[in-house]
């Protein structure tokens, strides 16, 4: 089908507020080279199960695009109408199924040693929409908090905070015996004074605890164990019938809710998500919290977001780390510091992809260990403190 | 677009001179533009010489390695083979960054288009195949170490004026052992048999010109039960792998022997103390394998190692990425890389900026060993040769 070729019906199994999108920007998706539009309709076609931040995202590049003459827009597009496609490409169901095309558009575009232009192209057409949408003002600045450490024994050779200490200050002296519940008072306070819809996130490796508070949106993984061993079951069952690798990731992509015992709302499509298209997050709690964040930063663009660390499991062979089901596993605390600082990381660096860079905070705690590291405006970048400090007082400078 | 790939260029030479500045620093290695080889290596010689390749499936990053930061991964590579090798600096791969296919690529000196996940043979003319065919070698001559099912296919090509009976022997230990072991016991071990499942590892076992399990006995003067018993006593499927070398070298001395470590890749799983720990068991390897060569009568003195990684991994500031976990941006950072040079009439103790290819592997190994790697689009590198 080429896209001049598009009419309403041609929607007709897309969810209700997916159609309706396409059939309103019916007009421009016309216009789109075969090399964007289904990138395109991939967001589109999951727009019933979008966050808030990510539909008005998907809105305003819609805007951005009709906004533009056809001349303007001819422009804008080149760069994708002139990557060469082969007919077996362009034959897909590209309207139905979008994330396939996309997986296909891929592997040719690297085959062909076409893909620099296209990350040329994707770097040059996202850098322009964004300039042109400029930065709605925040009701208060964007928060990362994270925590690391759990189950680390005092006396550990790794030095944490080491990517992070150029940009913070390192208090080594910190009075952290109120513990835990002291950042998790503090962003329940903070999620009632903004209430919003999925604007303040707690993702936990390990159980959630007692602790509840409206306003914030929960996740974890060791909550999510049920899910993961459904999941560990079929990536071994992969391994056994040597199904291939591609085909086992597209074959979780396409896994719904009801099919691991989840009611079919945004928060689990979220959540699934985070099993079937990350990579390490079904065996390793590390890498569960540090994709979430990542994730929740990039797609739910949220006010505040609080990731804590916990131990994963020890190495192991293939077969025995996708075996939680049958046994309860060992533990890895000094490596799971490790990861977890490399996560804390991570997590800052995507916090400060997202508009309101200038204004955010970020703390760091080492937990049970007296260390913190505090990234804010004012605070002075790379240094060190052993002056004695209160981690509730940290807390309260960033919230 | 333009200036995205003329910024990447200079991404990628920052990259180099940050690598050569580090070097100058930790080893005090002589910078040199473009100087040929030591001469020593005289044509006399070149029926008798040897190379050994080792490549790292799943690229390490600067950051992590050769960094000021990174520099406690890799004690052996600084102390031990730095100060012997000729070091370039900027080894860009501008093919596709999946590890069966950029290791064909590497092994053919061409940029190789096929399924990464697919199980098969390379299009053009391998390492191998130019070698035992132009030197009329047999095949015992010639071996690839692979780490398990999927690179089964990268011993020889499906070229029309090579292929069938010229390509190296394929050893892949992991699917060895599996085999080896007596029902049940495979759980054990398993450590030593694991993959992600970015890798090929799940693509269908096919079977070619891979070792059998019946052959080990002959051809390494390996008993199953002496093979299975000292897998037990390793750590990682890359331990076993050298293992295989080891064996491999001393019983049969191939003159050419490829051997692609793949613990690094468990970057894949988001796991940033493994991947260290991967990097580490890298580095202790490849100066076993140096010592190996230098305390074997049939290598000392006439062997040729390369170390390089088969490309990179994602930077921590590109978004499209996870940083170390993936290659899949094909940023910069994923597709620059380093190579380590040793052995006789190479200089010791330089680094090489200029940008080079990975394509250029093969043609080098032509120069040195004597054959023509007429297909490959790649150049010899004149420091070596």
């Amino acid at each position: 089908m080429k896209a001049s070729q598009l009419k309403p019906e041609t929607f007709a199994a897309y969810p209700p507020l997916a159609r309706a999108a396409a059939v309103q920007h019916l007009e421009l998706l016309r216009q789109l080279p075969i090399t964007f539009l289904p990138l395109l309709l991939k967001e589109l076609i999951s727009y019933d199960i979008k966050f808030p931040a990510e539909r008005k995202e998907l809105d305003h590049q819609f805007r951005y695009l009709e906004a533009m003459d056809a001349t303007a827009l001819r422009k804008t597009m080149s760069p994708f109408a002139e990557l060469r496609l082969t007919a077996k490409v362009e034959d897909l169901d590209w309207v139905n199924l979008p994330g396939q095309f996309a997986e296909q558009l891929s592997a040719h575009l690297w085959a062909t040693r076409q893909i620099e232009a296209f990350r040329g192209a994707v770097v040059e057409y996202v850098n322009a929409m964004n300039a042109a949408r400029g930065e709605e003002p925040l009701a208060a600045h964007r928060l990362g908090l994270v925590v690391i450490g759990h189950g680390v024994p005092p006396a550990g050779s790794w030095q944490v905070f080491r990517k992070l200490r150029p940009h913070g200050a390192h208090y080594q002296k910190v009075d952290d015996r109120a513990g835990y519940e002291t950042i998790l008072k503090a962003i329940a306070a903070r999620a009632a004074r903004h209430p919003e819809p999925f604007a303040h996130w707690r993702v936990e490796g390990g159980m959630p605890g007692a602790f509840k508070a409206d306003g914030l949106t929960t996740i974890s993984y060791a909550a999510l164990t049920p899910v993961r061993t459904q999941l560990q079951a079929r990536i071994s069952k992969g391994y056994d019938t040597a199904i291939g690798s591609e085909a086992l990731r597209s074959a979780l992509a396409k896994m719904k809710p009801e099919d691991v015992g989840l009611s079919a709302d945004l928060l689990n499509h979220f959540q699934l998500s985070l099993l079937t298209e990350g990579s390490g997050t079904q065996i390793f709690g590390t890498t569960f919290v540090q994709w979430s964040a990542r994730e929740i930063w990039r797609r739910a663009q949220p006010m505040t977001l609080l990731a804590r660390f916990t131990e994963r499991q020890k190495e192991d062979g293939s077969r025995e780390l996708l075996s939680e089901a049958r046994r309860a596993p060992a533990l890895d605390a000094e490596g799971s510091l490790v990861d977890a600082d490399m996560g804390a990381y991570y997590t800052w660096l995507n916090q400060q992809r997202l508009p309101g860079a200038a204004r955010a905070k970020f703390l760091v705690w080492f937990e049970n260990h007296g260390q913190a590291l505090v990234i804010a405006p004012g605070i002075r970048k790379g240094t060190a403190s052993t002056e004695p400090v209160e981690l509730a007082k940290l807390v309260a400078e960033v919230i | 677009m333009g200036q995205e790939i003329g910024s990447q260029r200079e991404i990628a030479q920052r990259i180099a001179t940050g690598r050569r500045q580090f070097l100058r620093t930790a080893i005090g290695a002589a910078a040199a533009t473009t100087a040929s080889a030591g001469r020593v290596y005289g044509q006399a010689a070149l029926r008798n010489r040897k190379a050994v390749v080792v490549t790292f499936g799943g690229g390490a990053r600067d950051d992590e390695t050769f960094a000021p930061d990174g520099q406690e991964n890799i004690p052996h590579m600084l102390k031990e083979l730095l100060p012997r090798a000729t070091f370039y600096s900027q080894v860009v791969n501008r093919g596709i960054l999946g590890h069966y296919v950029a290791t064909a690529s590497l092994a053919t000196g061409a940029y190789e288009t096929f399924n990464n996940f697919a199980a098969v043979s390379p299009d053009n003319p391998t390492v191998f195949e130019y070698f035992r065919k132009d030197l009329n070698r047999p095949m015992t001559d010639a071996w690839v170490i692979a780490p398990s099912n999927g690179f089964n296919g990268i011993g020889e090509s499906v070229h029309r004026g090579y292929g069938k009976g010229y390509g190296a022997g394929v050893i892949l230990p992991k699917r060895l052992l599996k085999a080896a072991l007596a029902a049940g016991e495979s759980t054990r071990l398993d450590h030593l048999l694991r993959d992600n499942y970015e890798s090929p590892v799940l693509a269908p076992e096919i079977s070619g010109n891979d070792f059998k399990l019946s052959q080990m006995a002959d051809v390494l003067k390996l008993s199953v039960a002496n093979f299975t018993a000292h897998a037990r006593s390793l750590a990682s499927p890359d331990e076993l792998s050298v293992y295989i070398a080891r064996q491999l070298m001393r019983q049969l001395a191939p003159s050419l022997l490829w051997i692609t470590l793949h613990d690094i890749d468990i970057a894949h799983s988001g796991a940033f103390s493994l991947y260290l720990d991967g990097i580490r068991r890298s580095d202790r390897l490849c100066a076993e394998l140096w010592q190996l060569i230098q305390s074997e009568p049939e290598y000392a003195g006439k062997t040729t190692m390369l170390i390089l990684p088969d490309f990179g991994r994602d930077s921590d500031t590109d978004p499209g990425g996870n940083g170390f976990q993936h290659h899949r941006t094909g940023d910069a950072l994923s597709r620059t890389t380093w190579l380590m040079a040793m052995g006789p009439g190479i200089r010791e103790n330089v680094v090489i900026d200029r940008p080079v290819d990975s394509t250029d592997i093969v043609p080098t190994l032509g120069a040195r060993l004597g054959f023509s790697a007429r297909y490959s689009q790649g150049k010899a590198l004149v420091e070596l040769v």
